[in-house]
């Protein structure tokens, strides 16, 4: 086949175009999407400020049924979650589940009955890289720069992408209306509506006030929220003290909720007697 | 052109009445979602997509179809494909429109769509999928209308509509490959998370929907005086053997790593839809019924005397038809769904509502189909014996 200089140079000049967007299409999709400043929409003096905020939950703090309901009642209660009673339409911003459930692949038979059986506190990892931010087609799910994945609940189009990609199953849609579904609506929080997602938001409308979460704070010290980007931070002395486990970390989504595990030490030879 | 839509048989009438009957009701059941919410659909918080999406993902393949006709006319100039074109174009606007109609009903706030417009996100799938198939739409409906004028006037279609034709070629690729771009970029979702799904989304494609063309084609010729020809549908024919045998080829490749490597992340969701998981198997009869009519229908397609008797040839495409329908506009969504995030089983089953929704969306579909097949046969009864050129 002959080519004049024309004909190459029209070939030569739209792969090049074409390569140009190729690249600039897959650059674009390895980003998570844009990251907003905390103050960008809560303008507050009090506001706590972190470069990226975490959470350990210790499990060895956790023991009786009452001190699970306090974490989630807290939770569920401020920010007005709807009841259904009913798995299909559940709404949940923290909630409970076995080891085998909240670490699939990880159980094994002879694990400690404890273990196997204690329920583990689950909600939003916040991750560092959200596949729930990346899929998002109108930016309603973003990232702050101090680490929380928000919810824009009055831009939300319904379109469930983000629960496809959660690998965490922290989100819910409102599949019904959730009004009349809240027992004792807080009028500070506001109420959402039919077809929008929610999730677990770190209690930024409290970090703003200069509050902890409201789990945290009802957690009796089981739950540590703090900036693990600092290394004198209480989370971060935690996590360089013991030994700690994330849900799902292999899938490279870099979650920031930390688990210590209740380990019986008593069947440790040598190990502290923990009865 | 339009013109020619609104005068016909009372057999037309009937069946466009018939269609604006089920779209009636359908859209009066819509009202009743759009009042109270998705929750009157058998969708819950682990199975968040279902019927709506699977038809959505579906209809695409149907839509990206219209190429494997476009290829040859266009590429190869293969003749025998100049009147049966058209079809494959105006199939392509009624499958598209039906799946932005999913898209549309499947919301929980329609009215905010426009959030995907005023908010443009290109790192997400979703607007990419958007974009092209508002693209794709509007290729094929400019296509099909511009090169039909053109027929009845006798002439050639004017000398920009080449350019778009070419263009509609990768276009129609790239439908179905970012469509199979939304699942297989998720993690943790181990079923959809796999590189041949674009490629398996595509022989699908390239099997479905020139089977139901197929179909298409041969009750237009029962009951006009158009005639798409005997040797194009043959053609036809021998496409959507070969896509099929590709399409089970790399459903098999997907079960055999799923199933070698034992990883039970993977092997999970083919156990659910084939075998039933934990006392879960609601699947498990359709996702058979699907095989079998898979096979059915190669065994009919493979052999070309069979292939030839054109009964036959009808029979194995509705057979293949209902068959990839099983398995992508529901098998496909489901399986990424069961079991959930945490290893457990919630199943999912289309309530009433959501079928009468469905069926209403698959009548517009119809009715745009109707309307456009009349247009382009009435032209082509006139035009009769004249040697297309385009």
């Amino acid at each position: 086949m002959s080519m004049d200089r024309r004909e190459f140079l029209k070939i030569a000049g739209s792969s090049t175009f074409l390569a140009t967007i190729g690249i600039g299409a897959g650059w674009i999709l390895s980003r998570p999407g844009e990251f907003l400043e905390a103050s960008q929409f809560l303008q507050t003096k009090e506001l706590l400020k972190a470069k990226q905020w975490a959470m350990v939950v210790d499990m060895r703090k956790l023991k009786t049924e009452e001190d699970y309901k306090k974490v989630i009642d807290a939770c569920h209660r401020i920010h007005n979650v709807p009841n259904f009673d009913n798995p299909k339409d559940e709404v949940k911003w923290i909630w409970l589940d076995t080891f085998e459930h909240a670490f699939p692949g990880q159980e094994s038979e002879f694990m400690p009955e404890q273990m196997k059986h204690k329920p583990f506190v689950l909600l939003c990892n916040h991750c560092e890289n959200p596949p729930c931010v990346r899929v998002c087609p109108t930016k309603a799910t973003f990232k702050r720069k101090d680490g929380i994945t928000m919810q824009d609940l009055h831009r939300c189009i319904g379109c469930r992408y983000c629960m496809a990609a959660c690998p965490f199953g922290a989100r819910s849609f409102n599949y019904r209306d959730p009004r009349p579904a809240i027992k004792e609506p807080n009028p500070e929080y506001p109420t959402r509506m039919i077809g929008v997602v929610e999730k677990c938001t770190f209690c930024e409308e409290r970090l703003a006030k200069g509050q902890m979460p409201a789990c945290v704070e009802a957690s009796n010290g089981a739950l540590v929220f703090g900036d693990i980007s600092d290394p004198n931070s209480e989370v971060r002395k935690i996590l360089n003290t013991n030994y700690t486990i994330r849900r799902k970390a292999e899938l490279g989504t870099r979650p920031v909720v930390y688990y210590i595990l209740d380990i019986p030490t008593s069947v440790v030879p040598g190990g502290e007697g923990n009865v | 052109m339009f013109e020619k839509a609104l005068v016909g048989s009372k057999r037309y009438w009937t069946w466009v009445i018939v269609l604006l009957a089920v779209i009636g009701i359908g859209f009066i059941t819509y009202l009743q979602q759009f009042k109270l919410g998705l929750g009157i659909t058998g969708l819950s918080r682990d199975v968040s997509w279902g019927l709506y999406i699977g038809q959505f993902t579906f209809l695409v393949g149907v839509a990206a179809s219209a190429v494997m006709l476009v290829i040859p006319y266009y590429l190869h100039d293969f003749k025998k494909f100049g009147k049966i074109v058209i079809l494959g174009e105006f199939l392509a606007v009624s499958a598209v429109t039906m799946c932005i109609l999913f898209i549309f009903v499947d919301m929980g706030q329609p009215m905010r769509i426009m959030n995907v417009i005023l908010h443009p996100t290109p790192n997400s799938i979703m607007f990419w999928d958007s974009v092209v198939l508002g693209g794709y739409l509007g290729l094929n409906i400019i296509i099909g209308w511009a090169t039909l004028h053109a027929d009845k006037k006798g002439t050639r279609p004017a000398a920009w509509v080449k350019p778009l034709i070419y263009l509609s070629i990768p276009w129609a690729i790239s439908i179905h490959t970012v469509t199979a771009f939304l699942y297989a970029g998720l993690p943790g979702r181990h079923f959809w998370l796999s590189a041949i799904m674009a490629a398996r989304f595509l022989a699908s494609a390239f099997a479905g929907g020139p089977a139901l063309l197929i179909i298409l084609a041969l009750i237009v010729r029962k009951f006009t005086k158009f005639d798409p020809g005997k040797e194009a549908i043959q053609a036809i024919g021998k496409i959507v053997t070969y896509a099929m045998i590709a399409n089970v080829f790399f459903l098999l490749l997907e079960i055999f790593t799923a199933a070698y490597s034992s990883i039970p992340g993977h092997t999970h969701p083919f156990k659910y839809l084939y075998f039933g998981l934990e006392g879960h198997a609601r699947l498990v009869p359709l996702m058979w019924a699907s095989s079998i009519l898979a096979i059915v229908s190669i065994v009919l397609l493979v052999f070309p005397s069979i292939r030839k008797n054109e009964s036959m040839l009808a029979l194995a495409c509705i057979a293949l038809f209902v068959s990839l329908w099983i398995d992508k506009g529901f098998g496909l969504i489901i399986g990424g769904f069961v079991p959930n995030m945490f290893e457990k089983v919630t199943e999912y089953w289309p309530t009433l509502p959501e079928t009468i929704i469905t069926i209403s969306v698959w009548a517009v579909g119809f009715l745009i189909l109707t309307i456009l097949y009349k247009v382009a046969v009435s032209v082509r009864e006139e035009t009769a014996g004249i040697e297309l050129e385009h």
